[in-house]
């Protein structure tokens, strides 16, 4: 196995652009990260993307991105894993790379979702779900997040509002990131009188649908010297699955996919969750980023909330998460949200973070959710 | 919706039929072959008694296509009294008189339309269990 490091950045500001499409956002974050890494060409290119085949009518991605970046004829596939699509494409670029199948690899997400109404768009993100018996029944990607959120209030005890600094700290972080959707602060008022989605969920527990793209270049450690001045060394990337049904896991609250995922990571990069500089969760839903503190070992089973509450979250707290907004305040476009996550944890550690800069960030971690955990994608990266 | 994939699901829709595992007795829903606890081969049905117990609930405003005309509807995990935990939606109830741990039982009520000439899904949802008269 071969060190590999990410070599160039690349991604598209988040939102709704009506003028692009599918293509030509991944087509943009590709160029991006190209033109960042200095690299003329790459061998191989992976997509990450979940709903192309609902909501843009098109499926085969990989050669329809490869062709119209001009790469026509190099390695290109599409991987799909739900919401963890982006972050399962990395998982093997990394793999091309570090077994020495190939030196510069692409790997891009990338989401088009606000072409469609609300009910297509719920019924595309429904498809991560068990389809027989979840989706079929009614439940949809934001219903299962609220079923979680009302027994995790239930069984450790808190309120709905317990849950606001997730939103505020990722609000207030997305401020200073260019790219993100919503660049305004929340307060905790903002919050508790927020318009119900899927009760306990309401607007800002929830992150919102939009359009974009990101791409990461990787390379071997040992070369990423002659294209940046500043690598970052993938110290683990690691994937594992749990049940797709939220209600067949030994018990819901708990997210086995996530924690052995990060278990995983941790073992083959011989770190622990103190070594960690930053997290970005996957806060799809608040309750999921707590979910995820837990089963990453930085809080106790029910204590995630608490880390909120006490200000432990923040760019200066004991584990700052969703440092440039987050799915929440970034926005979320499904397939490509595990590679935002990837270029914001590298931005960190590139040290071009900017007002959002963690102090002194050598280890960053990022953990990319598909569905409610059946996949999950724990990355570790570190400044080289 | 497709005719035989509806078809090939009704007896766990209409009737709740699972699995019982012959090594551990673990009920199983839906029927998956393979004792989820034990990891042994489960292939004996088992008919659920549909009885069991609210373990959270939600109200689903923004539905799916298919599922517009139902909403708002309340959602819900429930507890069986075999074990397994399944997701149904609730009926017969006003969303606010719901609690955890509410005792439910199953009812067969129409789930999704497809359109004016498409076919009607029924399966399984669930009400407060009835006071006796």
């Amino acid at each position: 196995m071969r060190d590999v490091s990410i070599i160039g950045l690349g991604q598209t500001p988040v939102g709704e652009h009506w003028e692009l499409s599918l293509r030509e956002l991944g087509f943009n974050a590709l160029n991006a990260a190209m033109r960042d890494a200095r690299a003329e060409r790459v061998e191989a290119l992976y997509v990450g993307n979940a709903l192309s085949g609902s909501l843009t009518g098109q499926e085969h991605l990989g050669a329809l991105i490869a062709d119209f970046a001009g790469l026509r004829g190099i390695e290109a596939v599409k991987v799909e894993a739900a919401c963890a699509s982006g972050a399962a494409a990395f998982r093997i670029g990394y793999a091309m790379v570090a077994g020495g199948l190939a030196d510069i690899v692409a790997v891009v997400g990338a989401e088009k979702m606000s072409d469609h109404k609300p009910e297509t768009v719920t019924a595309a993100m429904s498809l991560g779900l068990d389809g027989d018996y979840e989706g079929m029944q009614g439940l949809t990607h934001l219903g299962v997040g609220a079923l979680l959120m009302r027994r995790y209030m239930h069984e450790h005890g808190y309120e709905r509002g317990d849950f606001a600094n997730f939103a505020i700290t990722a609000h207030a972080n997305a401020r200073a990131n260019p790219n993100a959707m919503y660049r305004s602060a929340i307060s905790a008022r903002h919050f508790n009188e927020a318009k119900p989605m899927a009760d306990p969920v309401s607007l800002f527990d929830s992150a919102p649908a939009a359009d974009g793209a990101a791409c990461v270049i990787l390379a071997p450690s040992q070369i990423a010297r002659d294209f940046t001045d500043k690598p970052v060394r993938v110290r683990a990337s690691a994937v594992a699955t749990d049940t797709v049904a939220a209600h067949d896991r030994r018990d819901p609250l708990y997210l086995e996919g996530a924690a052995m995922s990060a278990q995983r990571a941790y073992a083959a990069a011989g770190l622990g969750p103190d070594d960690i500089d930053l997290l970005e969760t996957h806060d799809a839903f608040t309750v999921m980023s707590a979910l995820s503190l837990e089963a990453c070992g930085f809080a106790a089973r029910g204590k995630g909330v608490r880390l909120a509450m006490d200000g432990e979250i923040g760019l200066r707290g004991r584990i700052p998460i969703t440092t440039m907004g987050g799915l929440k305040a970034r926005g979320n476009p499904v397939g490509a949200t595990g590679l935002y996550q990837l270029v914001e944890v590298a931005q960190q550690l590139r040290g071009e973070a900017g007002d959002n800069q963690v102090a002194n960030a050598r280890l960053g971690m990022a953990q990319n959710i598909g569905g409610s955990g059946g996949t999950v994608v724990t990355t570790i990266l570190e400044r080289q | 919706m497709e005719v035989a994939r509806y078809w090939r699901a009704n007896r766990q829709r209409y009737q709740l039929v699972g699995e019982v595992c012959p090594n551990c007795q673990g009920k199983i829903f839906p029927p998956r072959d393979v004792c989820p606890v034990c990891e042994k081969e489960a292939k004996t049905p088992f008919t659920f008694s549909g009885h069991g117990e609210v373990y959270s609930y939600s109200t689903v405003y923004q539905a799916a296509d298919g599922y517009e005309q139902a909403t708002p509807y309340t959602v819900a995990m429930i507890r069986l009294a075999e074990g397994p935990l399944i997701s149904a939606q609730l009926t017969d109830v006003d969303e606010s008189d719901v609690k955890i741990g509410m005792p439910v039982e199953m009812v067969t009520r129409a789930l999704r339309e497809d359109g004016e000439r498409g076919m009607i899904v029924y399966g399984y949802k669930f009400r407060p269990v009835m006071a006796v008269a």
